[in-house]
């Protein structure tokens, strides 16, 4: 047979690599900044664009899509040109694809330290980015499933149908999370209120984690591994399973991330369900894996490539039973809000994506410009540093975690919390949060030699920039029929995407259209009301400024929780409180108490104080000064278009309110000013602060509010 | 509680049915197709990240 010669594209890949590497570094190191923050607030500098509450998603946002999501194009373009043996479809979306997404980083790095922020997690960036990132992914897909139909096997290798699950699955996370209705040019408020906001959210959050973080990469485990290792995979069978079972079950695990919330009990139970099931995909991909290696262990020890991805392979089979077993509802009655998850998470970001990335990135760029490493040895250094860093991030974070929940769980033997002052319990874990940063600071020094070693191979050799390759054209396809459905499948990729769609689709539907649909999943409550107007613009300032971040609102129904949260009314949070909030901002991570029943708890006098500097009212508080908040005044220009947006969403707030609101707004800041003055503080009715104040004094009031009357209760 | 919101559904209880014999049956015939499918297809297959270059391996897309 004639063999044809064809050239793969390996500039895109290039591209790519040097900018997971630029932004790996730019991300981690926001990372660092962040963790140091934790224990030395001076490093907040007391400006609006470096406080912890803007870096952190600045720093998640980073790593997640730029760092991670540049690996994974650089990945996918490398592996599946020669896994389909064809050039990528089109050069010109290739390139589209990849300056699109750099400007969407660029758009990220830009409006999050500004404060333009929805708030929920990993999905922060405001409409027009999130327009942006739906063209720029629609690209990618474009040219992916456009590279599919040219190719020259007949049969799609499992590495592929990875990568189609991640295509198809992300694009309707991504649409399905953004809906929100945009207010001003970078301001928007979510489709979906409290409950449910919550439920689509963290539905999206798992998902990202799953199909951002983890189908990719198993997809470039996939072929990367085996051509490391220059053998192939260990059972091609299990990898068939591993496919669909993950797909399958992977989507309905969101609502463990809202454990003991007021997510009904039902989709909790669900959701726990599916992510013990999840155990057997994820562990049978990760022997998978490390199976590959069999006869060729004795490679690992000398081989950096293959070190870093046995790690890699290791830490995803960890985090793949911690994840699980953080899903049970006793380990989450302790483990939810601590630093326990974000260990968890760093031991699957830190080690499988980052050490795949590097693996991938040693084996790749020699290979790529057609030279040897340039120092093996360094390489060997970086992989020492990285696991030490990892070691060092993660352990004294398990510590940390476990002992403050069980500190904010203490009583004495008078029945009283015996750590009252949440304070108390962050100051004991400072020690931990240093060597934290300790562990990140090794790992990112890695990450510099990498950089390093990586820039000196590809000057001692040129690239290859257009990779030639002979190949045999495919053979017109004779489709087998009978027991071998699944092979017909492998070579029908249209048909493919759609059964993958479907198998996504059934989870998230299941979940969410009951809680949607059926009123009495959230009990309403009479007193309920929305948000002033002066309520409304404080409520913005808190989603800017990432109070989020360090904050939930979410009393969890826990003696120990109702205690230290709401001593005197014992209300722990009900579902029907949130109807109003878009979004909802039940938060995951305490880094300081939470703030749901906070309204009414202290006067605006200490508001005030507080949020002028922290560390003066509360000795050894972590939290950041907001100095800027009582200079800059709230837009009286804005809050028509917030209420005529919220009315839209279902809010009900009386027709022609808008005319009216900032008469309303001058009356509420006018009683809060007065209040300040008793004590001999200033501020105008129009600063920022008194308009935040007047949201922390609402939080969870209203529950409060005589003659409680719960309908469908 | 959660018994209540479901049972106000239609025909509710044919629903876990239906979508636990979907699954079923799909993971059945999946495992099905796993133990009886072709060795050499599957050999083939699990060797494909290793043929990027059809010049020096044996041509891979004959019917198999």
């Amino acid at each position: 047979m004639e063999l044809e010669k064809i050239y793969y594209d390996n500039k895109i890949v290039k591209a790519f690599i040097i900018a997971t590497v630029i932004f790996g570094i730019v991300g981690m190191t926001v990372g660092l900044l962040a963790a140091i923050q934790l224990f030395y607030p001076i490093f907040n500098f007391d400006l609006p664009y470096t406080s912890f509450g803007r870096i952190r998603p600045l720093h998640t946002n980073a790593v997640i899509f730029a760092f991670v999501g540049n690996a994974m194009f650089a990945g996918v373009y490398y592996s599946m040109q020669r896994l389909l043996k064809t050039r990528m479809f089109s050069d010109g979306l290739s390139w589209i694809h990849f300056w699109g997404w750099q400007l969407i980083i660029l758009a990220a790095a830009i409006t999050l330290p500004l404060g333009f922020t929805t708030s929920k997690e990993y999905a922060e960036l405001e409409w027009p980015i999130d327009i942006a990132i739906t063209v720029v992914w629609v690209v990618f897909g474009w040219n992916m499933i456009g590279t599919i139909l040219r190719r020259r096997e007949q049969h799609m290798y499992v590495a592929i149908w990875f990568y189609i699950a991640t295509f198809v699955t992300v694009a309707v996370l991504h649409v399905v999370n953004s809906f929100e209705i945009p207010v001003t040019f970078l301001k928007s408020y979510s489709w979906y209120a409290g409950v449910q906001d919550a439920l689509v959210q963290w539905w999206y959050g798992h998902n990202a984690v799953a199909f951002f973080l983890t189908t990719p990469f198993l997809g470039i485990m996939y072929y990367f591994l085996p051509k490391a290792a220059d053998r192939p995979v260990y059972s091609y069978r299990l990898s068939i399973i591993h496919f669909w079972s993950l797909i399958f079950i992977y989507i309905w695990a969101g609502p463990h991330h809202l454990l003991y919330t007021s997510l009904p009990d039902w989709a909790q139970s669900l959701g726990v369900v599916f992510s013990v099931m999840l155990i057997a995909p994820s562990w049978g991909g990760m022997l998978n894996g490390l199976f590959t290696l069999r006869g060729a262990w004795d490679r690992v020890r000398e081989d950096a490539v293959l070190k870093f991805m046995v790690v890699a392979v290791t830490a995803y089979g960890m985090a793949t039973l911690e994840g699980p077993l953080l899903s049970l509802k006793n380990v989450n009655a302790i483990a939810h809000f601590t630093d326990w998850i974000v260990a968890h998470v760093h031991v699957g970001g830190l080690g499988w994506n980052g050490f795949l990335i590097f693996g991938m990135f040693y084996w790749l760029v020699p290979r790529m410009w057609g030279v040897s490493l340039y120092s093996s040895k360094l390489a060997n250094l970086h992989f020492w540093l990285g696991t030490l860093g990892i070691i060092f991030y993660a352990l004294p974070l398990y510590v940390a975690g476990v002992m403050q929940s069980l500190m904010w769980k203490q009583f004495n033997p008078d029945g009283f919390l015996a750590y009252q002052n949440f304070l108390e319990t962050s100051t004991r874990i400072m020690p931990f949060y240093v060597l934290r940063a300790v562990g990140g600071l090794l790992y990112l020094s890695g990450v510099f030699m990498m950089a390093y070693n990586l820039i000196k191979t590809a000057y001692a050799g040129k690239l290859i920039a257009n990779e030639e390759a002979q190949v045999a054209p495919l053979m017109k396809v004779v489709h087998p029929t009978g027991g071998y459905w699944h092979r017909v499948l492998e070579s029908k990729p249209v048909l493919f995407t759609v059964l993958s769609f479907v198998a996504i689709l059934i989870g998230g539907i299941i979940e969410m259209v009951p809680t949607f649909l059926i009123k009495s999943n959230v009990p309403t409550l009479a007193t309920v009301k929305p948000y002033t107007p002066l309520e409304l613009h404080g409520r913005d300032i808190y989603i800017r400024e990432g109070c989020v971040s360090c904050h939930s609102q979410m009393v969890r129904p826990f003696r120990s929780e109702v205690q230290r949260y709401d001593p005197q009314g014992g209300e722990y949070s009900k579902s029907g409180e949130y109807v109003y909030d878009h979004p909802f901002l039940w938060g995951s991570k305490r880094s300081g108490p939470d703030l749901h029943r906070l309204g009414g708890k202290y006067a605006d006098s200490w508001h005030y104080r507080h949020m002028y500097a922290p560390g003066e009212v509360s000795v050894g508080s972590i939290m950041p000064a907001y100095p800027w908040l009582f200079d800059q005044a709230i837009d009286l220009n804005a809050t028509a278009g917030k209420i005529a947006a919220l009315r839209t969403l279902g809010v009900p707030y009386p027709q022609g309110y808008e005319e009216q609101a900032n008469a309303d707004l001058e009356k509420q800041a006018a009683r809060i000013v007065a209040n300040l003055k008793m004590e001999e503080l200033n501020a105008t009715t129009d600063s920022e602060i008194v308009a935040l104040i007047a949201y922390l004094q609402r939080l969870g009031t209203d529950i409060k509010v005589k003659d409680i009357t719960a309908t469908n209760q | 509680m959660y018994k209540s919101i479901l049972q106000s559904i239609d025909n509710i209880a044919i629903w876990p049915v239906i979508s636990f014999v979907i699954f079923f049956l799909f993971f059945c015939l999946l495992l099905w197709y796993v133990f009886t499918a072709d060795k050499q297809f599957i050999k083939t297959m699990s060797e494909q990240p290793l043929r990027e270059d059809d010049s020096s391996t044996p041509q891979t897309n004959q019917p198999l």
